[in-house]
């Protein structure tokens, strides 16, 4: 028997009761906030609550890396070891914050602090990157040991960079901007002139743009919307992805910490669009500040009646939730999004059916990325024509991308489609650091492919980089000068996939697991003969079976790596 | 639907009702495709992908336990890809888990002329068997993660959920809640999940102690109530009284 | 890896569900038990009895070789012998020459009326149909029961009364078809799990909407759009204001009413008392629930009614079981797929043993003892001369029991039964058992009546022989001899024709009634000759798949579902009822209404599951009472407690759980240690003879551990 005090987490579950499993990460994200981690009691507490089975609920406290179902430490620090962070020294300052720990004297509080190092955190311009508690620390390498553990570190602010100030216009002032001075800066007038449009012309509208998803599948997003609208059935949805976790990728960071109401005006126009009466924003875990930032956005627009039943005097009624993530990669897959949101383990389903017939809660649902919603406003209120005046035909409007790594000045970078990557890197983000050059950049993040010097006169848009055999991705470049190792790059990557692969499926959940075994060797410098049919078998099993595009596309760095460093996997 | 499709596979001709899958299809032509986690009773969750075939004018393989047919679909099922992956999913199978109890993957193995020991720093995954309650044993050093057993426990049979997932990944485990021995958690020892299970990791307890060389004389002396009279005459041996 | 040297289909031997096993088998020890995915019955599914139960089969107290009690027994001083040094180990002959001896003498000085046998419903069809040819044809007594008396008796008699036939009128896969069902006095995740399993699935994949109507709330409450907490012995106001609701709101089906039914005015008319706000002040249910219930059922497309043995084992079982056919017929949900009265018969093969005339009242086929033409057609049967079999009803088993004195029932013969637990008042039926003269037991093992018996005769198990079982949804299916049976036990049938050889030779019967058969197979055809029902069942029609009876010849299919043209009566019955309370209500000195039943686990009285593994599972007797109750009485969960009624008192463990509703405790009757019995009252329904076990008053009081007859390590249990 227990003598946990139930009573404050049986009081926040009175309020999710009502809707079941759904609520399911809420509450568990709740239980671990009262309690430090989740106890079996408190699960079963859940579990009655929400009338959800016993075993669910630790299966889904188990698969999200962010749940703790043992105790751990008061102090929780995790410390990003993707390879933007690992190049500015993530290791050292795990040894020395280990270190410290173990050194200091008990009692204090060192006993208390759990250290675990984790995926990327989104913070990759102020490498290297920690949470304490959920709080991140900007270069961290550079704050006291006392500052850090008790909270006191660096807060990151925006990096900006580019030459055309269009999704980024209201970023980079050094805070949030809320309701009121968005609306002086001209926001919602969009939405205002949604509401007087029938929603199909805002489809054309959208389409005529020529918008594409800029979350790294580029699937073209009037399309995504017409097929929502046709999609019989009345109760529609329209979902955010915001669970940014790409190496190397912190864009929709920076929006959402800094201007959250372009994207809430991205959604309610979509909802009106494809006839839906909720929205959902699903953020990763690790974001607690964008999260905040969103919420009090949501409560503000609500209140001014930007959000609820009849928005702006129509007859319009559209609602925004949201929800946090709980540490996995694979829920900005866009089903295990919808499984997440639906309180279960974060599984891949299978396609078809397509999210736009069969959804969240089975529903038609248009997902769509951040930085794709902030997109809508923009198009909305100056029209498809002058949103086509920037980029190219094929990729028209601007892109934000996110430098990292080994490049002077790391930041985001609105640019429009069609310059040249050389033009990005060294006109705009400085260059190499001083007194090294260039050896490869990772296009794409983990997910992505390695360009090499050869490439630094592409164009940077869709149709330029497919014919390069690079992906745009979600527009992720991670610089690599001459003496880093590619060897260990390719296995932090190895190693991300494998820790991230949600397990369903054979290919990926042993695939990932063989690959970073292999690369383990391989980076130690222990290449043998066969390694290199072993790493293709696997790669390409992976990209060719799959289930999801985790599995599909958790090779395609390495296979990229080894066309074009080879010898770097063959025996010396 | 009661619409026919045409399609073909490997260049035969085949005709099936609307709504059939792939599988279905290539069986009625008399084409063998290889099933690891489909199982007539449970849902098909496609997962194992050692059913993926190569369909034209698609980029990945499908599976083809769930993909339904279309009309003027081609189908390879043995292209190269489709061999290599079946190859390479069956070898790093052999190097993950315990297949001595699966003969009907070890004849895929040989079909496919797998290499046992392809991967030599693979990390298998080899936990101790759970002996927790009288009924039947969890060898999941044999679970091959098909996901049988937890859906009969749940939506496909019993809806009991006795058991789900803990880890993720690689390390994924079937378990109970909070890892609790089964007879405390909700399991009502129906079994469903030993007679789905196809490698022998859930197996009855008396055959797990058959293999272990028990007599069926020893077998039936571990019973509670023999176990209570052992224990009487013991208890009265050493007190007589 | 071990493989099988066979693998043998059968038929499992707990419950009426029923389902279809492999029994897989090395060196004569059978070591897992598979089922085929695509059997008719269970797809494949089955429950931990079926599963892993079957290993009482090798337990090491299964009694192999006949016994006869070394001292003498006479009536009044009759003792039990548990203990194997009490017997002396016989030959067959020996057995059976003493028994025919014993049977003889006592049938030639007192007369068919000192004769009574307890057949066997988990026996076979073939099992049951010659034990009481053997007593009616050798002994002219009609003093033959089975255990069936004590569980669906008065579902039956109902049945009888209303409709000519008795037997669940659908089969139970059938309730996916269903659009309302009503679950009432059944707890199928327990008794019927895999029939649990399918209204699971008929809910959760196939929209149907589930009443149910019970003091406990069981599992299936979870699944329930309405739950109906009734108090124990309100089940005719409930049900009969739901028709009250149904005939006011006019949402009666008139033209079945019209077409297929009649005494429609008299029913009607006393249905006027039972208002909603009557049913709610004798049931403790709001009344909007009942008439929301009444609404539901009656405007369903396919309503059913699933009911187990919270109806009729009852003093007013009878009027309960009308109660629920009064509503079918007013509804017009029976004769079609996915309707129906559907009792849920407990035994794997009560429904067999009933049509086989394991019966007081009925030859084989329910065909009245007391008719001439029935008499005359079994007269020729079984080679009597015309007027040798007795055309007066017997005894039931709780009226043989009462029986037993100078100049009543002398003899007693048990086949597979174990009144010692499973009849009411034990105390009562210690007593009677204690005055038998003589007393065979012919079982697996030494149970608490066989431990009075005067010979014991070792029965082979039912995977030692041949047979056919019938389950619930009236399918006879095949039960398979998958290994030899152990030491010198014999099939029961083949057991029965031994003696009844010797006993016709000792009475110098003219002709025998025929004993000589070489095979089961040949049994159920004989009875099939006189049984319309059973005539087209041969075994190799039912080798791979039973037939669901009737089968009135050698080509018809068998019968899904029932009554779609007419009812065997010709026009279905309406009762009129009256609300009649139970036996005993709660009061000062004994203020809780004692349940009692099975639990998953375990087996009736336990002869076969407490000599297996499940007896691990469930190693001891709980009381479930509801925490208000314990709260209370100062009771924690596990505390040992005192159970104390007018006719006897128990100590066991109180379980504390909201699977019981406040006024109700629930014991199961399973523990010799505990058992339950001792508490319930021989009350009986009038017509059908049966106990009131769901419904006697107890006083529950905690006390200490000394008082408890056995202490177990407890496994914490987590399931439902």
């Amino acid at each position: 028997m227990s003598d946990l005090d139930l009573s404050p987490l049986l009081h926040r579950l009175e309020s999710y009761h009502s809707r079941g499993r759904t609520s399911l990460l809420p509450a568990l994200h709740d239980a671990q906030q009262i309690y430090g981690y989740i106890p079996r009691v408190a699960a079963e507490a859940v579990g009655q609550a929400l009338n959800v089975p016993l075993a669910e609920i630790y299966g889904v406290i188990e698969f999200y890396s962010l749940f703790y179902s043992q105790p751990v430490g008061k102090t929780v620090i995790h410390i990003c070891n993707d390879p933007a962070c690992a190049l500015a020294g993530s290791e050292t300052l795990f040894k020395q914050i280990r270190f410290q720990q173990e050194a200091a004297p008990t009692g204090n509080s060192s006993s208390s602090l759990t250290i675990e190092m984790a995926p990327c955190l989104g913070l990759c311009e102020h490498a290297p990157a920690v949470l304490v508690q959920g709080q991140p620390v900007a270069r961290a390498d550079r704050q006291t040991w006392q500052d850090l553990v008790s909270g006191r570190g660096e807060r990151p602010s925006s990096l900006l960079g580019g030459t055309v100030s269009i999704l980024t216009a209201n970023c980079g002032l050094g805070h949030t901007v809320e309701l009121s001075e968005y609306l002086d800066l001209g926001g919602y007038q969009a939405l205002r002139k949604a509401l007087q449009t029938p929603p199909r012309q805002i489809i054309e509208e959208i389409k005529a743009a020529g918008l594409v998803g800029r979350g790294g599948a580029a699937f073209p997003t009037g399309l995504k919307w017409e097929a929502a609208a046709n999609a019989p059935g009345s109760v529609k949805y329209v979902v955010c992805n915001a669970d940014e976790a790409e190496p190397g990728t912190f864009k929709d960071r920076v929006l959402m910490e800094d201007d959250p109401h372009s994207i809430l005006e991205g959604i309610i126009i979509a909802g009106y669009a494809i006839g839906a009466q909720k929205g959902y924003v699903y953020i990763r875990g690790e974001y607690l500040l964008p999260y905040q930032a969103m919420k009090k956005a949501v409560e503000d627009a609500r209140e001014a009646g930007f959000l609820g039943n009849n928005i702006l005097d129509t007859d319009f009624n559209f609602d925004i939730e949201i929800r946090r993530g709980a540490g996995a990669y694979i829920c900005g897959e866009e089903t295990a999004l919808f499984e997440s949101i639906e309180g279960k383990r974060g599984f891949p389903r299978l396609k078809p059916p397509f999210p736009t017939t069969h959804g969240l809660f089975g529903k038609p649902t248009v997902i769509n990325n951040v930085e794709t919603l902030a997109n809508v406003p923009v198009i909305i209120r100056k029209g498809a024509a002058h949103y086509r005046k920037l980029g190219t035909e094929k990729s028209p409007g601007s892109k934000l991308f996110c430098l990292s790594g080994d490049v002077v000045r790391p930041g985001l970078y609105e640019v429009p489609f069609g310059i040249p990557f050389h033009h990005l890197l060294y006109d705009l983000a400085g260059g190499v650091r001083p007194g090294h050059h260039l050896q490869a950049a990772l296009f794409g993040g983990a997910a992505g492919a390695f360009a090499t010097p050869d490439h630094l006169n592409v164009r940077l848009t869709f149709e330029d980089l497919k014919e390069a055999g690079l992906p745009l991705g979600s527009g992720v470049i991670t610089v690599f000068d001459e003496t880093r190792d590619l060897r260990d790059i390719c296995l932090r990557l190895a190693r991300f996939f494998a820790e991230e692969s949600c397990g369903k499926c054979y290919p990926c959940q042993m695939g990932t697991q063989r690959q970073f075994e292999i690369l383990e060797r391989i980076a130690r410098g222990e290449v043998q003969q066969e390694d290199w049919e072993r790493l293709q078998d696997v790669g390409w099993t992976m990209t060719d079976s799959s289930l999801c595009g985790l599995g599909q596309t958790a090779a395609s760095a390495i296979l990229s790596a080894m066309k074009h460093f080879p010898h770097l996997f063959q025996p010396i | 639907m009661s619409e026919t499709i045409r399609l073909t596979i490997d260049q035969q001709s085949v005709e099936v009702p609307a709504g059939s899958t792939i599988l279905q299809a290539a069986q009625q032509a008399g084409i063998q495709i290889p099933t690891i986690c489909y199982h007539d009773h449970c849902t098909a969750n496609g997962l194992c992908r050692i059913c993926g075939v190569e369909v034209e004018g698609t980029r990945t393989l499908q599976p083809a336990c769930v993909v339904q047919v279309r009309d003027g679909m081609v189908i390879h099922t043995r292209s190269e890809r489709v061999i290599r992956s079946r190859r390479t999913i069956l070898e790093m199978l052999a190097s993950s888990v315990d297949l001595s109890e699966s003969p009907e993957i070890q004849a895929m193995i040989q079909e496919y002329s797998s290499d046992l020991y392809r991967f030599p720093d693979a990390e298998a995954r080899r936990p101790t068997v759970i002996d927790d309650n009288p009924m039947y044993i969890r060898d999941y050093a044999k679970c091959i993660l098909c996901w049988r057993c937890v859906q009969v426990c749940a939506e496909d049979a019993q809806y009991t959920y006795a058991i789900n997932f803990s880890g993720r990944g690689y390390e994924t485990q079937i378990s109970t809640f909070y890892e609790i021995p089964m007879p405390e958690s909700t399991c009502v020892f129906c079994g469903q999940c030993v007679g789905v299970c196809p490698t022998g990791a859930l197996k009855p307890k008396r055959q797990w102690l058959l293999e272990m060389g028990y007599s069926p004389d020893e077998i039936m002396s571990l019973t509670r109530s023999q176990r209570q009279r052992r224990k009487r005459r013991e208890e009265i041996s050493a007190n007589p009284s | 890896m071990l493989n099988a040297e066979k693998v043998v289909p059968t038929t499992c031997p707990y419950c009426g569900v029923g389902c279809n096993l492999e029994l897989h088998v090395r060196d004569e020890f059978i070591y897992k038990v598979t089922s085929p995915f695509d059997s008719v019955v269970n797809h494949g599914n089955l429950c931990v009895k079926g599963r892993f139960g079957y290993d009482f089969i090798y337990n090491k107290e299964r009694v192999t070789v006949p016994l006869i009690r070394k001292q003498p027994q006479t009536p009044g001083q009759r003792t039990q012998a548990f203990d194997r040094s009490a017997w002396r180990e016989v030959s067959w002959d020996e057995a059976l020459d003493y028994t025919a001896d014993r049977l003889v003498e006592i049938y030639q000085r007192d007369g068919s009326k000192a004769m009574a046998v307890y057949c066997c419903a988990k026996a076979t069809n073939e099992d049951n149909y010659l034990l009481q040819k053997f007593f009616r044809a050798v002994f002219r007594t009609n003093n033959v029961d089975h255990c069936t008396r004590l569980c669906h008796a008065a579902s039956v008699v109902a049945l009888q009364m209303a409709i000519g036939s008795a037997a669940m009128s659908n089969t139970a896969a059938e309730v996916s078809d269903c659009d309302v069902f009503i679950l009432t006095g059944s707890n199928p995740t327990e008794n019927h799990p895999i029939i649990a399993l399918q209204m699971k699935a008929a809910v959760q994949k196939h929209g149907a909407k589930l009443i149910v109507v019970d003091p406990r709330r069981i599992e299936m409450v979870n699944y329930a759009t309405l739950y109906l907490p009734i108090r124990p012995g309100s089940d005719v106001p409930v049900f009969s204001a739901m028709a009250h609701v149904i005939l006011k709101e006019n949402l009666y089906n008139r033209q079945f009413i019209e077409e297929r039914t009649e005494n429609f005015e008299a029913f009607a008319t006393s249905m006027e008392k039972f208002t909603p706000e009557f049913a709610e002040q004798i049931s403790g249910v709001d009344r909007g629930l009942i008439i929301e219930a009444a609404r539901m059922y009656a405007t369903a497309h396919n309503g059913a009614i699933f009911w187990a043995l919270g109806i009729p084992e009852s003093t007013h079982g009878t009027a309960n079981a009308l109660s629920l056919i009064n509503l079918a017929l007013l509804t017009g949900h029976v004769g079609r797929k996915g309707t129906g009265l559907n009792p849920l018969r407990g035994q794997n093969n009560v429904q067999g043993a009933s049509d086989s005339g394991a019966m007081p009242w009925h030859y084989p086929g329910y065909q009245a003892v007391d008719n001439e033409e029935n008499a005359r057609r079994w007269e020729e049967a079984w080679h009597i001369e015309p007027g040798g079999l007795n055309r007066q009803r017997g005894l039931t088993t709780t009226e043989i029991l009462a029986a037993v004195h100078p100049g009543g029932v002398r003899a007693l013969y048990i086949m597979g039964e174990n009144p010692m637990m499973s009849e009411p008042n034990l105390n009562h039926t210690r007593k009677k058992m204690q005055e038998l003269e003589f007393l065979v037991a012919q079982d697996l093992f030494i149970n608490e009546s066989g431990a009075f018996a005067d010979v014991f005769l070792p029965a082979a198990s039912w995977a030692e022989k041949e047979g056919t079982f019938t389950n619930t949804d009236r399918r006879v299916q095949r039960v398979r001899q998958v290994i030899p049976p152990r030491g010198q036990s014999r099939p029961d049938w083949e057991i029965i024709c031994d003696l009844a050889k010797r006993v016709e030779r000792r009475l110098n019967r003219p002709n025998s009634a025929y004993w000589d058969y070489h095979h089961p197979a040949e049994i159920l055809e004989e009875m099939g000759r006189y049984v319309p029902d059973y005539a087209g069942i041969r075994y190799d029609r039912i080798e791979k798949v039973g037939l669901q009876t009737p089968v009135p010849t050698p080509d018809h299919p068998g019968t899904p579902y029932l009554y779609g043209e007419r009812f065997p009566r010709g026009r279905a019955k309406f009762h009129p009822l009256e609300y009649i309370p139970n036996a005993e209500m709660p009061d000062e000195e004994y203020p809780l209404i004692l349940s009692t039943g099975r639990v998953l686990e375990h087996w009736h009285g336990g002869t076969l599951t407490r000599h297996s593994w499940m007896d691990d599972l469930f190693p001891e007797a709980l009381m479930d009472i509801h925490p208000a109750d314990a709260a209370r009485l100062g009771i924690h969960d596990g505390s040992p407690v005192r159970v104390t009624s007018r006719r006897g008192s128990i100590v066991l463990r109180a379980k504390v759980t909201t699977k019981t509703n406040i006024g109700v405790v629930f014991i199961p009757f399973h523990f010799r240690e505990a058992a339950a019995n001792l508490l319930t009252t021989d009350a009986l329904d009038p017509q059908a003879k049966i106990p009131e076990y769901k419904a006697a008053v107890v006083r529950v009081t905690p006390t200490s551990e000394e008082e408890l007859t056995a202490v177990f390590e407890s496994q914490p249990r987590g399931r439902y």
